[in-house]
């Protein structure tokens, strides 16, 4: 009984660390090859291009 | 409270801290590694097409033009270079978050994470991230005559969670069922189609930008199966780490 809420919480525990890594990690791909504003583009533009991101 | 053992990683913040420590080793060698392939190959086909782009160099003018015009060296721009190489390690430590979160979860499910196994990671990481959306918009050269970028960026991450969700099914779904969803998750956004300009504009002559969609999914196809043997290692190394520190 307590290991199964130890593996229960454990999983929890997993799932919710791996949802904000998935998120964190959108976020930088999102800055890096998506964010339309100027400065940010000008300085991704070869990244986004050679990445193929639709870059404008 | 008493607990008869210790589990392994009880607490949120050891899972998401040993996700953290991964990706950011992972995602800045493997990135680093990107950035200098592509400034030794991507880059001087990019700068070539834009000599067109800008219009300093004119295909099919009165005069047939070289194809080997005087280019600026590498690291010629040093600014320019330096901002390409820290968007790139950005670009695959992100990335390297999302592929070591799900590596976590198929661990979770008894599959095998590492070095080796990473390499199949990376190769899936390719496929959704890069040869997915690439296939039907293909990566362009400066230059080319583009539908509206939102429209396409909306496309772009349409394409990538449908082929995320693809590739999860071929790797770890058991019924047929889940195949054929997968298969038609992969055809769907190109039969659908995306955003394409109304008209041609791209001044660049076609043998560059073909080079450019070759070196571009080239380099990838190495940093992804790259970031993804890192993801596999570190995340066994950071295990050991915290077995070793608890």
């Amino acid at each position: 009984m307590t290991t199964q809420v130890q593996t229960a919480s454990a999983s929890r525990a997993g799932i919710l660390s791996a949802l904000f890594a998935i998120a964190l990690g959108l976020g930088i791909i999102t800055l890096t090859g998506h964010v339309q504003a100027a400065a940010l583009h000008d300085a991704a533009h070869d990244v986004r291009h050679a990445t193929g991101f639709p870059c404008h | 409270m008493t607990c008869a053992t210790q589990p392994a990683f009880p607490a949120t913040e050891t899972m998401f801290s040993r996700i953290l420590t991964s990706a950011l080793f992972a995602g800045a060698a493997a990135g680093l590694i990107a950035a200098l392939l592509q400034l030794a190959f991507v880059q001087p086909v990019l700068l070539h097409a834009e000599l067109y782009e800008s219009g300093e160099l004119v295909h099919f003018g009165a005069e047939a033009v070289s194809a080997h015009p005087e280019l600026p060296g590498m690291f010629s721009e040093l600014t320019r270079d330096a901002l390409s190489v820290i968007f790139t390690m950005l670009t695959y430590t992100g990335y390297a978050l999302m592929l070591i979160a799900l590596m976590s979860v198929a661990e979770g499910q008894g599959h095998k994470i590492d070095g080796r196994t990473g390499v199949l990671w990376g190769l899936a990481g390719f496929i959704a991230f890069h040869l997915a959306p690439g296939f039907t918009l293909a990566p362009e050269v400066p230059g080319v005559a583009a539908a509206d970028v939102y429209a396409r960026q909306v496309w772009w991450f349409a394409t990538v969670a449908a082929a995320v969700v693809a590739l999860w099914l071929i790797a770890f779904g058991s019924s047929i069922v889940s195949y054929v969803v997968a298969a038609l998750l992969l055809l769907a956004p190109h039969v659908i189609g995306a955003p394409e300009p109304d008209v041609f504009t791209g001044p660049v002559p076609t043998e560059i930008g073909a080079l450019f969609a070759a070196r571009a999914f080239g380099i990838g196809l190495v940093a992804w199966v790259l970031v993804g043997s890192f993801a596999g290692y570190f995340w066994q190394k950071e295990a050991k780490h915290i077995a070793a520190t608890a």
